[in-house]
């Protein structure tokens, strides 16, 4: 099971609702998967110099001012964050990698959900509706969001087999299905470099679209390549800085529909998460082709 | 008439009462509001009802059918009048996959477009589609009629049993043992009682018929020495 939903703005005036619109797409697919749930939201971008990531801890109480304050020691900068329940956003002038390498050698309590221009993931155990009200998604804003709720089938129900997954600077994909030859690939994917949290089989789908951009793909050619490269039955939702992409495998058994409008492109596992959407009556609806790959992208502002 | 809306009612409120009228029936037609892609409408129906059906359907809507006459004024998920045995199914806008799925009688009607793996595993049903069916449709189709008015995806017709095929586009590719045959008289005949009626206005010399070789395994009389 598992229910994927996605939603991309076109019309830019309706930035400030990004995450109202979102919340009854994201409770719509709880019968999908009750388990846990996440989204990553784009939006709020900082400087082409500066880095956003997304931090958790187990620890509510966790001292946050704390590890900003390493930071602005170790990276001779400001750090700007606030807290929103377990997770952090942390903003800096600094390379994101090496912030990243930083906090995996000198906190390793701290999750990095997410590292990136604009992207910010927020993922935990849990109904949707817990989680929707968690994290105030109602009062979020951006350009594009993907979320997911998870049907645990294959590994336990914790915050490490959550969607959505993110290995790479602002990229991150939901999943619904299974990969069958994830094992081999993580290995490669590893001697490429390419750095992995969990077991999941979601992960290595994340990690295969990173090592492709990095080698200098377009979302489209890296999409492409992953119909060669990627065994298994998928319906994917991928996020970067700039886009949003659907891709199904060629046999197409898990679901998918989107809806189009002059205002939004939203993607569901099904039709009722899209039911609340502003003129979805009118909307063209269609279900995406098997082996078709469906992007979206804006120009860089 | 009786209104059941979706809004304020539950999908077991509207399938209990419909399911009512099975041995007593009072009421002949319902319609149903607001149904915002819930799965599940008017599923095992056993009577001669008319429902409409006032926007878009989830999954297996009029799943099981017996003589009733199921409209969807919208589009339907997956699994649209499947396993249906009489009666019919008529969907106004795109059905998703396995639209009639087993479905073993009756006529089911798709105005619009219809996903991968209409008429899977078919069984006797007429299937009438006004737009394309996407890849592997009619997959082992035993008996019944599929009439596609547009074009089919990749592999129509794999591992067909009996089912006759009619599609007036293009077909993207065949399937295992799924080869086009001659259209003579008496398919002229049976295309243009079911464009009939199906309501669809469509010249049945347009359309090309496709069928199995009955070449695979269960066709070969040397494999009976198996059992």
């Amino acid at each position: 099971m598992c229910g994927i939903v996605g939603l991309y703005l076109k019309n830019e005036s309706l930035e400030n609702q990004l995450g109202q619109l979102f919340v009854p797409m994201l409770i719509a697919m709880t019968e999908r998967g009750p388990d846990s749930a996440g989204f990553a939201i784009y939006g709020d971008e900082v400087a082409d110099d500066s880095v956003k990531l997304t931090l958790r801890h187990e620890d509510e109480s966790y001292d946050w001012a704390g590890l900003a304050k390493r930071l602005e020691i170790a990276f001779s900068t400001k750090v700007d964050w606030f807290q929103n329940s377990k997770v952090a956003v942390f903003k800096l002038l600094a390379d994101g990698d090496d912030v990243v390498a930083y906090l995996h050698e000198n906190a390793h309590d701290v999750l990095v959900m997410s590292a990136g221009k604009s992207i910010e993931i927020l993922k935990e155990v849990g109904l949707p509706e817990h989680i929707v009200e968690m994290f105030k998604l109602g009062q979020m804003k951006g350009s594009h969001i993907i979320g997911h709720t998870r049907m645990a089938t294959e590994s336990a129900v914790t915050m490490a087999g959550s969607h959505p997954f993110s290995t790479g600077m602002d990229l991150c994909l939901v999943h619904n299905g299974s990969l069958s030859n994830h094992n081999r690939l993580r290995a490669e994917l590893k001697r490429e470099g390419i750095h992995f949290d969990t077991e999941n089989d979601t992960e290595v789908a994340a990690g295969y679209m990173t090592y492709r951009l990095q080698q200098g793909d377009s979302l489209n050619q890296a999409l492409e390549h992953a119909l060669e490269d990627l065994d298994g039955f998928y319906t994917f939702t991928i996020g970067t800085k700039n886009g949003f992409a659907v891709l199904r495998d060629p046999i197409a058994c898990k679901p998918a529909v989107i809806a189009e409008t002059d205002d939004y492109v939203a993607m569901a596992s099904e039709y009722q998460a899209l039911t609340t959407l502003p003129g979805i009556e009118n909307a063209k609806v269609w279900e995406p082709e098997p082996a078709t790959i469906y992007v979206w992208e804006r120009g860089d502002k | 008439m009786k209104t059941i809306d979706l809004a304020t009612q539950t999908v077991r409120d509207l399938n209990q009462a419909l399911h009512d009228q099975a041995k007593n029936c009072t009421e002949t037609e319902w319609e149903v509001l607001n149904p915002k892609g819930q799965h599940n409408l008017a599923v095992g129906l056993d009577q001669k009802l008319k429902v409409d059906i006032k926007g878009d359907a989830g999954y297996y809507c009029g799943g099981m059918n017996k003589e009733a006459d199921i409209v969807i004024h919208g589009s339907a998920g997956q699994g649209v009048a499947e396993n249906m045995m009489s009666g019919s199914v008529r969907v106004k806008g795109n059905a998703s996959s396995s639209a009639g799925a087993t479905s073993i009688g009756g006529l089911l009607v798709i105005e619009g477009d219809a996903g991968s793996r209409c008429g899977i595993s078919m069984k006797g049903s007429d299937i009438v589609v006004t737009g394309n069916v996407g890849h592997m449709s009619c997959f082992m189709g035993q008996a019944g009629t599929l009439v596609v008015c547009g074009d089919a995806g990749d592999a129509l017709g794999d591992s067909l049993y009996e089912v006759h095929i009619y599609v007036k586009g293009e077909v993207k590719s065949l399937g295992a043992d799924c080869i086009a045959k001659e259209m003579r008289d008496e398919h002229i005949e049976e295309l243009s009682q079911l464009l009939k009626r199906a309501g669809v206005d469509e010249d049945p010399h347009a359309f090309k018929r496709y069928g199995s070789a009955r070449q695979l395994y269960n066709f070969k009389v040397d494999n009976a020495a198996a059992y």
